[in-house]
């Protein structure tokens, strides 16, 4: 069995190294890439020292580019699981075996961690809370069962849920269009329970215009998305 | 329609068919990408050169102005050329994705084999 952790990082010099060491600690057995996404800093230098597999996309590209560019990577060189863990520490990687779990036990094809399937004491900003259960009540409409944190990036992939994404994955702000997209295509999503962590370093990409840009933009992109048939879109 | 306006858009729609000929001649503008301009200069210069079919437009329109009609035909078609533009845009947004996508993957490999 073998499992490829996928680590996107995008100017995260001052978190990028703790959480390729957490990871390793935690899932000793898992190869690990790093997607540098352009980064200006020293991100790129960081994976090299850790050495760790690295690609450099050659500008910023956004997360949802990165992301597939890893599964990719996982899909070219025969993974059998792939975890998406985010390179500003957000994620505790010692949660990652809960998220890889189920997939193992072929419960699930892929495994979303959550931040609200269990009150945790994780405190969220009002507006974001808001837009998180929008989101929520919006797409548990569309798969007919609730997903409590779809906008959640720590997650769990099998084979075929690989291939799929590295395929067809959505661009900026993928994360809810990517558990739409999984659904229709027949993916079983399962949700467990996590507790996410204060950021490390680095800044949140969300301010309240991008926030309002990504409410519209995934809400659209889902329900166009609706539209299509089902299948790769490449 | 006056004389003044037809004579005035009949030198519009020529001088854009004209501009559009030396750009796909100079190799500056794709053949494929010209052919909303050339359609839109056509259009004008039908429009300008036979005066009733302005006025038949016009009046279908319910446009009491009939030269009005003229300007209708001509936003219509560049919205059209924009529209026709995204969609380029976007493919090759889509296509640079890949490539770069392509590119980091091809130059993990080259590391690895020089290792």
């Amino acid at each position: 069995m073998r499992v490829l952790v996928i680590i996107p990082a995008y100017n995260e010099e001052e978190s990028l190294g703790s959480v390729i060491e957490e990871t390793r600690e935690h899932l000793p057995f898992a190869d690990v890439v790093v997607v540098n996404d352009g980064s200006l800093d020293s991100t790129s230098r960081i994976a090299e020292e850790k050495g760790v597999f690295l690609l450099n996309l050659p500008y910023n590209l956004g997360i949802g580019t990165a992301m597939q560019t890893g599964y990719i990577f996982a899909d070219e060189n025969d993974y059998d699981i792939a975890v998406q863990i985010d390179g500003d520490g957000q994620h505790d990687p010692s949660e990652a075996m809960g998220i890889i779990g189920p997939v193992l036990e072929e419960k699930a094809d892929v495994v979303i961690g959550s931040r609200y399937l269990e009150e945790r004491g994780y405190k969220t900003p009002l507006a974001r809370r808001v837009g998180i259960a929008l989101f929520s009540s919006y797409i548990s409409l569309i798969v007919r069962r609730r997903i409590t944190d779809p906008t959640s990036g720590f997650r769990a992939a099998n084979r075929q849920a690989i291939r799929f994404l590295s395929r067809d994955y959505p661009s900026d702000y993928p994360e809810p269009e990517a558990v739409v997209l999984l659904h229709r295509n027949g993916f079983r999503i399962l949700e467990v329970p996590i507790t996410m962590r204060e950021r490390r370093g680095g800044r949140s990409s969300i301010t309240f215009l991008r926030a309002c840009y990504y409410m519209i933009k995934v809400s659209l992109a889902i329900f166009i998305g609706l539209f299509r048939r089902v299948g790769n879109g490449d | 329609m006056g004389i003044r306006i037809q004579v005035f858009s009949t030198i519009g729609a020529l001088f854009l068919l004209a501009v559009v000929f030396e750009l796909i001649r100079r190799r500056k503008l794709k053949e494929r990408y010209s052919l909303l301009w050339l359609l839109t200069g056509f259009v004008v210069l039908a429009f300008a050169l036979k005066r009733n079919l302005i006025d038949i437009l016009g009046r279908t329109l319910g446009i009491a102005y009939s030269p009005a009609a003229l300007l209708l035909v001509v936003t219509l078609f560049f919205i059209l050329i924009l529209l026709h533009f995204s969609t380029v845009i976007s493919e090759l947004s889509d296509r640079n994705r890949k490539l770069a996508q392509r590119l980091a993957i091809l130059e993990w490999r080259m590391r690895n084999l020089l290792d």
